[in-house]
């Protein structure tokens, strides 16, 4: 029972960022527009989110408060970053693949490059401890406390209420039915009067958003509130457009498959813990590479009944109907 | 009066060159390569500026001084950029080159410890056994394309991790290769080391030559035969060359294939150089982190418009500023990632620069015909076909 509390406790920190991005993913290719930039767009908020809790570590705020503020900042971060990639995708009808590896191969770049100017280093590395032992009155609980309410952090909970707020607005508002008309049939959204670039605009910066702030839940639940221009994010922004296809581009689906990879994550780095594994005697590597063995395995699964928004990738020409 | 006469032929010439698609390519690349070198120049100003115009003016010309160098770097990112442009003509995009790379690089470097073969044929076996490594990661990514519609950028992707993982944990358990106490692969035997063209002072070796031999190759194939002329139909419209009788499904993995034994090559070529010091070779340190020149290889077929001979100019711009960047931090001390962010914003505007370029010379068009309009259609004419 033990190992099983220590794995979901371990397992959430992990699939909440997962989950952000996969979302922000989502809006970004509902409205029409692939977004491959989601690894860069996790780095570059992760950075300036471990930036600001750097600069305000020692001003005696609360860690909690503290990831509030590095959220915000994160967020703010994501959003104008993003705006490179909507501005040459739908300004500038840009290839859209090359434009999101061309983000995703600048932020590493600048990352490095201004750490080593600033602090000699090849990242951030702050001293804020983020983890929340017990929920007071709610850790109590029994068997819920355990999984959901000790050892975790205020990440967790802050990324469910995205995933509710997210799913609000993309089956409940006007504007997510209007995001997802531009991505299935922009000619006849517009010809009902939804401007396409400005949905397209709104859908990349919510991935901007979610996104930044996903890079810094990140670097606060898997880095210890470090972010590193070297290691980046680990594939973490890739695994993210898995998980959307994956989740078929639908907000629950996608966090039934965040949990799952997830899952396969942690394992892997608890192999010691679990007898059964342990005894296979495998090479730890085995089990670092799973997470990406196992998107391999499911895109092959899924891909033929892919349910792909129709008009992805294509940019929007109004001359062109 | 002669003149005169001659000139609209001239001119319809002039005209002729520049309206065509390999020229305006070649401006477009041109366009983007000064954005971001303009870029560049301002975090130089902005870090440091009062070495900032020797700084810059060292990152354009400093690999000059190493062009030994400069071709030697070139090649392996000569090799991915073949890899990367060649399935981007069949509309694939292979963002894998770098795992490719890295398992290419196993393969060489496994036949060169572990195979004891005659000199002379040794180094030929090595990089062969790179291309076969390659392939068989561009290989699975095509299949995965071609019979269950993955998308390959997903699929090549997690086969980066997975081919650095699998090669990092080889060469971790193989005592031959991996050197512990120096944390990286040991010294290839010389046998197995490519030849080197023998300049002073830098690694350069008989590989550039073999890929830019490559290169041409290629070019003949996608342009002088059926097979790359339904590459190229595939990629321009894939149903209509369907509908033409074209194998889809066996060209796409095909193209994966090649494309993959390209990047194979690329890694061969890098580890298996002589060092400047008799008897050693280049080294790997299995530090788990994928290969850059994968991802270079990115930007040189982007930058390069995907034709096999731009690509070879587009790899030796990179490398020589590449070895610019690294003159600029040992006599500078700017941080060699200055060149990364321009190579990077580099690509993002080679993105679109094509329709920059297009708007750009319909502004001049536009201003031209308005002085026109205003009179005084004689003097301008000569401007504006060297701006055009």
């Amino acid at each position: 029972m033990d190992t099983i509390y220590y794995l979901v406790q371990n397992m959430l920190p992990v699939a909440v960022p997962l989950l952000l991005v996969a979302l922000g993913g989502m809006f970004s290719e509902r409205s029409g527009v692939i977004n491959i930039g989601l690894e860069g767009i996790m780095l570059f908020g992760a950075f300036f989110g471990c930036l600001t809790v750097y600069g305000i570590q020692r001003t005696g705020m609360g860690p909690q408060m503290i990831l509030l503020v590095g959220m915000l900042v994160s967020a703010i971060a994501g959003i104008i970053f993003s705006m490179l990639l909507s501005f040459a995708a739908v300004n500038m009808k840009a290839d859209q693949t090359i434009t999101g590896t061309a983000l995703n191969m600048l932020v590493p770049a600048i990352v490095l490059l201004f750490s080593k100017m600033k602090f000699n280093s090849d990242g951030i590395t702050t001293d804020v401890n983020f983890y929340i032992q017990k929920v007071p009155g709610l850790s109590s609980i029994p068997v819920l406390g355990d999984l959901f309410f000790r050892k975790t952090y205020l990440t967790v909970y802050i990324g469910f209420l995205f995933l509710i707020l997210a799913a609000i607005i993309f089956y409940k508002t006007k504007f997510g039915l209007r995001l997802r008309a531009c991505g299935e049939h922009p000619q006849a959204a517009d010809s009902v009067g939804i401007n396409v670039y400005v949905m397209r605009h709104a859908g990349v910066a919510l991935s901007g958003f979610l996104g930044g702030i996903g890079g810094f839940f990140y670097a606060v639940g898997v880095m210890d509130g470090n972010a590193n221009g070297h290691t980046g994010v680990a594939g973490f922004g890739f695994l993210a457009l898995a998980v959307m296809i994956f989740g078929q581009w639908k907000p629950v689906r996608i966090m039934f498959a965040a949990l799952f990879f997830a899952f396969l994550r942690i394992l892997a780095y608890s192999v010691a813990l679990i007898p059964f594994l342990h005894n296979l005697n495998l090479n730890q590597t085995y089990f670092k590479m799973l997470p990406y063995v196992a998107t391999m395995i499911v895109l092959i699964f899924t891909s033929q009944k892919s349910r792909a928004p129709k008009a992805e990738g294509i940019p929007y020409d109004k001359g062109r109907r | 009066m002669q003149n005169n006469q001659a000139s609209p032929k001239f001119k319809d010439m002039i005209t002729g060159i520049t309206k065509s698609k390999a020229v305006s390519t070649f401006t477009a690349a041109l366009l983007a390569i000064a954005l971001g070198l303009i870029f560049g120049f301002i975090v130089m100003i902005v870090a440091k500026p009062e070495n900032s115009w020797y700084g810059f003016t060292t990152m354009l010309f400093g690999g000059l001084r190493r062009l030994g160098d400069v071709f030697y770097y070139a090649t392996p990112i000569l090799m991915t950029g073949l890899s990367v442009g060649f399935a981007f003509k069949m509309g694939l995009f292979n963002i894998g080159a770098s795992g490719q790379y890295t398992m290419g690089m196993f393969f060489a470097l496994y036949v060169g410890f572990m195979w004891k073969l005659p000199p002379g044929i040794h180094w030929i076996a090595c990089v062969l056994a790179g291309m076969v490594g390659g392939m068989i990661w561009g290989f699975i990514p095509g299949i995965c394309k071609a019979l269950a519609n993955v998308n390959e950028v997903i699929t090549s992707i997690m086969f980066n991790y997975i081919g650095m993982y699998l090669v990092d944990m080889w060469i971790q358990g193989n005592a031959v290769i991996y050197d512990s106490g120096k944390t990286r692969t040991s010294y290839l035997p010389v046998s197995a080391q490519i030849p080197s063209l023998g300049v002073t002072g830098s690694n350069v070796n008989v590989a550039i030559i073999i890929a830019i031999a490559l290169a041409v190759i290629l070019y003949i194939v996608l342009n002088k035969t059926t097979f790359g002329y339904e590459l190229r139909a595939t990629g321009y419209n894939r149903y209509a060359s369907k509908y033409a009788g074209m194998n889809d499904k066996r060209n796409t993995m095909l193209t994966m294939l090649i494309a993959g034994g390209f990047s194979g090559l690329g890694g061969a070529f890098a580890i298996l150089a002589p060092s400047t010091i008799i008897g050693s070779s280049m080294t790997y340190e299995p530090i788990n982190v994928i290969a850059a020149n994968g991802f270079n290889g990115i930007a040189v077929a982007l930058l390069g418009s995907s034709n096999p001979i731009g690509i070879i100019f587009s790899a030796l711009f990179i490398s020589h500023i590449q070895r610019g960047g690294t003159v600029v931090s040992s006599l500078y001390g700017y941080k060699p990632e200055i060149i990364d962010v321009v190579i990077a914003i580099i690509i993002y505007f080679s993105a679109f620069a094509m329709l920059m370029n297009s708007n750009v010379a319909r502004m001049i068009k536009k201003r031209r015909l308005a002085k026109e309009a205003s009179g005084n259609p004689g003097n301008d004419g000569q401007q504006d076909r060297k701006e055009a």
